[in-house]
């Protein structure tokens, strides 16, 4: 059984992120990048199950630049055996993405497909279930756990009332969330073997879909800086401010 | 604990993906293509990428990038901003300074034909030259000790990976491979932990001065568009520090780039002898001179870093090569201090190792001879031109301070083309400078108004600095009660100050105090090792990929 897993690359989650001065987005140039942290929990997912004999081929799937094939490269350290890079230079909407997966599990006939909840940078958290919807499957998304059992998959969600356990059939579509698992270190070995590993280069064309711009973005700004605190003596005095905003 | 270590073999393995390592890295390829050989190369990098834990001023000076890469400008070498205009200033105070006339500029401080650059992002650059030549690149990999067998080194052991505080395995416990060369370049910069120790086995500092340092502190703002001069260097000598004197010396920088960004630097010699001496507070209130906040103000400050850097120049050089491997770079000190300019002689540095390597390999060697052909070859360059005219730089700053040191310098460089008949040597290394906090005076620093000047925690934020939390500290006391039982009474535990990023903190009430070590907050300057005056930290590689994340430094 095929499974497909999406990899995004993102700026690091450790850079401290910078809007440009002119509003139109936050600067990535010279800045660190590295692939979408709830993807790698997701691929971790995939190489564990795997591991455990569920599935029985891993395949690593970016949509973006060039230098998408370095996220690929590091799917493909963690035990992806092989990977599809999407090319192009175009900004990638969550529809697009959407469309680009439907037509990728179905041209490698893939069986689930597992992603990150959501890509730390635009937070949009739509691919997942898009998919699912295009291609008419189930979904089962903020799993902190997953099992697969012949044609069917158990996964437990989290939700805001608890823990919620679905069982899907599949193919499905099932997204990562935080608790899932703790991805493991690549081991410099591994980092060589992935160097030798194929990647099959696509273009959205050759997949039918096109570039689309559903969503404009009209303005970046940074978050308003926290304003300096005040240091009370007494709890009247604290009382009183709270009082003085209106707060009490 | 004894583990099971993976092993490759390469032909060359380089520590550290800087200007020296990188160059290196293309020269041997480059070489090896040319003369249809096919020689392997291996670079591991500690930074989570190459360019991570690169932090240069700079101006740089294109020569070795000219010889490396004739074509860097079509290869889109991220040089885009030359110099235009170079101004010096002496600040004589908080609130005065006077520009030096263009006639007394020592010729080491004209920069006609050179350019502002990030040399993080040309690293980046030179990182994707190397792999387009064909060696593998892996950052993220801390080469944590050196493998040496019957003397000659043979390779490096990376860093294991999911090792917890105690020392012991965590369940993604990873051993670190063994990466196994016929020669190794220790290319880690200043200070390099494993330099450090190769040099102390092999004695091959015997005949060299103690080698001599100085902590540089910069920050990257988004200027006014109104104050923004794109090309201009500023360049300062004086306040914060001494002009006449010789207790604190340095210097400053101001650098216009590209997008209304400005770098703003600050370097202090670490012979400074006042324990009381925060390099960083020096920094900040330096960014209140009013020659500097002109620029800044209204400005927005968006980095922070600081490394140190080797500036004892060719009188404190050590010797090149060892068995099996050879040092390059500014684990070897190559930088030009009257020009403070390092990174074109790094990169010289790691191509005539490079050079020297390959005709060996190609000649069949093995790399269990010492490889004198890189000494001779680095003599009979214009690298070791370069520095012998600057030699006598440092020493002479040291001795007369900057004002009268410049003076000299100004005769030796503009008179004597730099080579004085004599050579001036400066003997005490930079640990024994201190004196007792007792016949010191504290130093009172401003708040920092946290517009133009920073608190140190604020500004350790801004180089997005991480290391995995559960592992064992990095900085390693030889003698734990060093710092609470001398240090303290002695120096008032300068660690507290010297450290630009807060590591070091002395805690707890008088009788109980404590000597902590805020491990993750360390940036990797490597001024702990070299300014401790019981020489009693020692800097060890931590888990790959930690450390700071530097953009555009």
């Amino acid at each position: 059984m095929k499974a497909l897993v999406s990899v995004k690359r993102v700026v690091d989650y450790n850079v401290r992120i910078q809007v440009k001065s002119d509003g139109s987005g936050v600067v990535t140039d010279g800045v660190k990048h590295s692939m979408n942290p709830f993807d790698e929990i997701a691929m971790e997912e995939a190489v564990r199950l795997k591991e455990k004999g569920k599935i029985t081929e891993i395949i690593a799937v970016t949509i973006g630049g060039a230098k998408g094939e370095e996220t690929l490269r590091t799917a493909l350290a963690f035990g992806a055996d092989r990977a599809i890079h999407i090319k192009d230079d175009g900004e990638i909407q969550p529809l697009t993405a959407a469309k680009a997966l439907a037509a990728a599990m179905k041209k490698e006939d893939a069986k689930v497909l597992l992603c990150g909840k959501q890509a730390i940078d635009d937070d949009a958290n739509q691919t997942a279930q898009m998919v699912a919807s295009l291609l008419d499957i189930a979904q089962a998304t903020f799993a902190s756990k997953v099992e697969i059992d012949g044609d069917k998959a158990t996964v437990v969600r989290e939700v805001d009332a608890g823990l919620e356990t679905l069982e899907v059939d599949l193919p499905a579509v099932i997204s990562a969330d935080l608790r899932l698992n703790e991805p493991r270190y690549l081991k410099l070995p591994d980092i060589m073997k992935a160097k030798k590993k194929p990647i099959e280069t696509v273009s959205l064309g050759d997949l039918g879909v096109t570039l689309a711009a559903g969503l404009k973005t009209t303005k970046t700004a940074p978050p308003p800086s926290r304003s300096k605190g005040v240091m009370v003596k007494t709890v009247d005095e604290l009382v009183d401010a709270l009082k003085a905003k209106g707060l009490l | 604990m004894s583990v099971e270590r993976d092993v490759m073999e390469y032909d060359v393995v380089i520590v550290g993906a800087g200007p020296a390592g990188l160059s290196a890295a293309c020269r041997v390829k480059q070489l090896a293509a040319a003369a249809g050989a096919e020689i392997s190369v291996c670079v591991v990098e500690k930074g989570s990428e190459v360019g991570a834990h690169i932090l240069s001023g700079a101006v740089f000076e294109p020569r070795a990038l000219n010889e490396l890469f004739p074509d860097w400008k079509e290869k889109g070498a991220p040089l885009k901003t030359p110099v235009k205009r170079d101004d010096i200033y002496f600040f004589t105070s908080a609130e005065k300074g006077f520009k030096m006339p263009g006639l007394f500029v020592p010729k080491t401080m004209h920069n006609e034909g050179n350019y502002i650059i990030s040399l993080a992002n040309l690293c980046r650059w030179l990182g994707q030259q190397a792999e387009d030549l064909g060696c593998e690149i892996y950052p993220g990999f801390a080469a944590q000790t050196a493998i040496i067998e019957d003397g000659v080194v043979k390779g490096i052991t990376v860093g294991d990976m999911g090792v917890n505080r105690e020392g012991e395995h965590k369940p993604d416990f990873a051993p670190g491979m063994e990466l196994r060369a016929k020669y190794t370049i220790f290319a880690e910069g200043c200070r390099g932990h494993l330099g450090k120790q190769l040099i102390a086995q092999y004695g091959l500092d015997k005949n060299a001065d103690p080698q001599h340092y100085g902590i540089g502190l910069k920050e990257i703002w988004t200027v006014d568009p109104s104050k923004f001069e794109p090309g201009l260097v500023v360049h300062g000598a004086g306040w914060p520090l001494d002009l006449v004197g010789t207790s604190a010396l340095g210097g400053s920088f101001l650098y216009h780039l590209e997008d209304n960004t400005v770098y703003v630097g600050l370097i202090v010699d670490l012979s400074y002898s006042n324990p009381y001496l925060s390099p960083f507070d020096e920094f900040q209130r330096f960014k209140q001179h009013p020659v500097i906040r002109q620029y800044l103000e209204g400005g927005t400050r968006v980095a922070y870093g600081a490394r140190a850097i080797c500036k004892g120049g060719l009188n404190s050089m050590p010797e090149l090569a060892f068995p099996g491997g050879v040092l390059a770079g500014c684990d070897l000190g190559t930088m030009n201090f009257a020009k403070i300019k390092g990174s074109h002689t790094a990169m010289k540095s790691g191509m005539i190792a490079a050079e020297a390597i390959t005709e060996a390999l190609i000649a069949g060697a093995d790399g269990s001879v010492k490889l004198d052909s890189y000494a001779s070859k680095f003599k009979a360059s214009w690298l070791y031109d370069e520095l012998y005219r600057s030699r006598n730089f440092g020493p002479v700053m040291h001795k007369f301070g900057s004002l009268i040191g410049g003076a000299i310098n100004w005769i030796e460089q503009n008179i004597f083309g730099g080579k004085f008949p004599w050579t001036f040597h400066d003997l005490k290394p930079d640990y024994k400078t201190l004196k007792p906090a007792a016949e010191s005076q504290k130093i009172e620093y401003p708040k920092p108004d946290g517009k133009i000047s920073f608190d140190k925690l604020s500004s350790v934020f801004l180089s997005s600095t991480n290391h995995e939390e559960d592992q064992p500290v990095h900085l390693v006391l030889k003698d734990p009660s060093i710092p609470i039982s001398k240090n303290l009474p002695m120096y008032d535990e300068p660690a507290q100050r010297y450290c630009p990023a807060g590591v070091y903190e002395v805690v707890g009430e008088a009788g109980d105090k404590r000597f902590q070590i805020n491990a993750q907050n360390c940036v990797h300057c490597k001024t702990c090792d070299i300014k401790d005056p019981a020489q009693n930290i020692n800097w060890i590689a931590p888990e790959g990929g930690g450390g700071p994340n530097y953009a555009n430094m």
